[in-house]
Parts: structure tokens; sequence; C-alpha cells
């Protein structure tokens, strides 16, 4: 349990120092997405229709951007070789370092997304169920770019690979998510949703480690 | 008395065979000095000991434990090309870190590693802003902590002092007497006791 709970230390320890690596797709997430009122229309109805798809694609997108740091520093180092060979768990330490990953890109948008959703016209009630989504979604999203991340990271410039490798097992997220609240919206039941979203999740929690240290250690041979 | 045996290993990267039927053993308290021309397998070698390659056919043996076993991982320190150590952390959290990773190191005492190696100054600076051979020393700290018995060192003296080597290469020494046995991969002159080599 000590390397679970020191990898994250250690991440977040290494994020707070190197702010750039998480900060810039946070700056892209708000940037854009306080960009659609200029470009669309500032009208309150157009954008609220808008608006849960608007928030949810910008999300997957900036969880996108910073995948590519996940693994990608430490193979650059050499850490990642002593991972594997560790006798610890490296499904356990991988699982560490999604969380942490979480903590840096997933957590900060469900602490932004009730501004952003109040900026589209979201009405308070589609906000909760938006931050909902987001709370049982959004670690679905790092947990399942592990394998992306963790199949590309001895790859040169592999951002488009990474998006074409993880954007489609993003899409039955991307339906649930913004259907919840648009259901929300419209005062339409939005349990099925939800319910979808939580089995993505404990699916993910439960697959994505092993897969991810098993394409890891395929990248690395 | 630990035994590492490799028989009939063969390596291919890509078209190039690297090494075909390499046999050897050590014993411990041996160390065995891996020498060859750039780009002969040396790292290679290295890697498919430390489990981190596939080779083409072959065997290798420590104890009658396969490479997977938690008993080798536990007994293994393998120091590769890279330092494996993150700019972002200070020498002392890096040396943690990698202990805690690595080795079952029972001792902890981190600043008296760092001190052995010349760099109790340094200890809470971050490893960023040190030099190629002042990171090549906190990564050959872990030697003074760890309690494992094969070590797998990958060219440990490009970019030390001809002090630092002296250092290591004592330790090297302190480690087989203790038991302990050591591959290791330079191109440089070694004044170690014990010492077997091949040529690849």
């Amino acid at each position: 349990m000590s390397i679970f709970l020191n990898t994250i230390s250690r991440d977040l320890k290494m994020a707070i120092r190197n702010p750039s690596s998480f900060l810039n797709p946070l700056m892209f997430f708000v940037i854009s997405i306080s960009l659609f009122p200029i470009a669309i229309s500032p009208e309150a109805e157009t954008l609220s229709r808008m608006a849960p798809g608007i928030i949810w694609v910008i999300t997957m997108l900036s969880v996108l951007l910073s995948l590519n740091t996940l693994f990608h520093y430490d193979f650059d180092n050499g850490v990642l070789e002593q991972m594997i060979i560790s006798h610890h768990s490296l499904s356990l330490i991988l699982l560490a370092k999604t969380i942490a990953h979480w903590i840096l890109s997933g957590l900060p948008i469900i602490i932004l997304s009730p501004f952003l959703g109040m900026a589209l016209f979201l009405n308070s009630e589609s906000i909760i169920i938006l931050i909902l989504t987001l709370i049982i979604a959004t670690p679905c999203l790092s947990l399942i770019g592990s394998i992306g991340a963790s199949l590309v990271v001895g790859i040169k410039n592999s951002g488009m690979l990474l998006s074409l490798l993880i954007l489609p097992l993003y899409i039955p997220i991307l339906i649930f998510a913004t259907s919840a609240i648009s259901n929300a919206q419209s005062n339409l039941a939005i349990d099925g949703q939800l319910y979808f979203l939580g089995f993505f999740l404990v699916a993910s929690l439960i697959i994505t480690p092993f897969l991810s240290a098993l394409s890891l250690k395929i990248s690395l041979e | 008395m630990s035994k590492l045996i490799v028989n009939n290993l063969s390596c291919q990267k890509g078209y190039n065979l690297l090494f075909e039927n390499l046999s050897f053993e050590i014993n411990s308290g041996e160390v065995l000095k891996v020498s060859g021309a750039n780009g002969s397998g040396k790292t290679s070698l290295l890697r498919i000991i430390a489990g981190l390659s596939s080779f083409e056919s072959g065997e290798i043996d420590y104890d009658s434990f396969n490479l997977k076993s938690e008993q080798y991982k536990l007994d293994l320190l393998y120091l590769g090309h890279l330092a494996s150590l993150s700019p972002e952390l200070s020498c002392l959290e890096n040396l943690k870190y990698s202990s805690l990773l690595g080795t079952n190191s029972l001792k902890n005492d981190y600043s008296k590693a760092l001190k052995q190696v010349g760099l109790e100054k340094y200890e809470n600076d971050l490893v960023g802003t040190l030099s190629a051979g002042q990171k090549k020393r906190i990564a050959l700290s872990l030697l003074f902590i760890t309690q494992s018995k094969v070590w797998l060192l990958d060219e440990p003296f490009s970019a030390l002092d001809s002090k630092a080597i002296t250092i290591i290469e004592s330790k090297i020494e302190e480690h087989c007497i203790n038991g302990g046995l050591c591959i290791l991969t330079t191109h440089q002159e070694c004044n170690i006791k014990n010492l077997k080599e091949i040529t690849l």
C-alpha cells in the first residue's frame, strides 16, 4: 500500500513543481468553452441546449491532451523501467499514477464545471447532473486513457495516434453523459445513463490497470 | 550460495543477430564484466537478465527461480543507461522512491548513502539542477542501501570521476564479499577482485 500512496504523492509533487504539464490542458478547457458564446450565439436558449455537448467534448479533448504526460516523463528518465522490474505490482503502480493523473486533470475540471455551466446558461439542476456525470466518468477517461498512453509511450509525437486509439473508446461515455444532462434539462429520467456510466467506471477500474501494465511491458521491450 | 546461469541465450534486434548461444554462469562472490564493441548487445544482455527484454532462445535461471518470480525481482538491482531520476524531485526524494520501488532495502539511511557518494550537500537540491556525473552518483548511491544480491550495472562508471569510480569499485567488491554477485558492462579498466570477463 505504501508504494501506492507514495506514487500518488510523488506524481502530485512532480506536477506541482512543473505546473505547465497539467495547467495547459486546463487552460485549454476554460478558454475553448468560454469562446463558444462568442462564436455561436450569446442567447441563453441556444447555449443551454448545446452546453452538455460542448462541456463534455472539451473535457475529453483536454484529458486527451494531458494523457501524453502520464508516462512520458517517467519513460524518458528510465523510472518506468524500474517500475516494471519492481517486485511491487505494476498494475498497482500504474493505477496510482492514473489516480494522480485524474486528480490533476479530472478533478479541476469538476471544480471548474459549475462556473462554466453557468456561463453557458445551464440551470442549477442540470449543473448538478453535469457534476455528477463528470465525477463518475472523468476517472474512466483517465483509466481508459492509461491503456493508450502505455501503448504509445515509446513513440515520439504520438498525440494523433493516441487520439485515434482512445477517442473511439470514449464515445460511449460521451453519449451517456451528454444524454443524462439533456434528459435532466427536459425533466426526463436519467437513472439508466448514470447506471451505464457507473458500470463503465467499475469495469475500467478493474480491467484497465492490468491492460496498461501489459501494454507497457510490450512497449518497453 | 546464489548462482545465475545463462544457457544458450540468443538475442535478435530487428534483422540483427546480436549474440547466439551465449552461455555463462556466475556465482555469489563473483563479478562478471561484459565487454564488446558498441552495438554488440551488452545493454540488451543486461536488459534480458533484468527481465525487461525478451530473447529468441535459451534459458536464464537464478537459484532455480525464473526471471518473473517474486524472489528474483526481490534480489535484483538493475541500473540502466538512464539514471532513473526525476528532475523535479530532490536527491533525497528520488533515492527514497527508487529504494521503495526497486529493492528490498531494510536500511533507510538515505542521507548516509548520499554522503558515501559525496553528495551530502545536495540532499535537498532538485536533480534537474545537477550535472550528469552527480546524477550518476545519486543513481549509484542506491548500491549503499540495497539488500539485493544480483546487481546488474550498465556502464556504471560513465560520467564519473576517478575518485567516484574507486568508491563504486570498492562497493562492488564489498558486495561480493558479502555473498552478492554483479554483472557490469563497461569500456573502462576495472580494478575489482574476482573479476570474470566475457566479450560479446
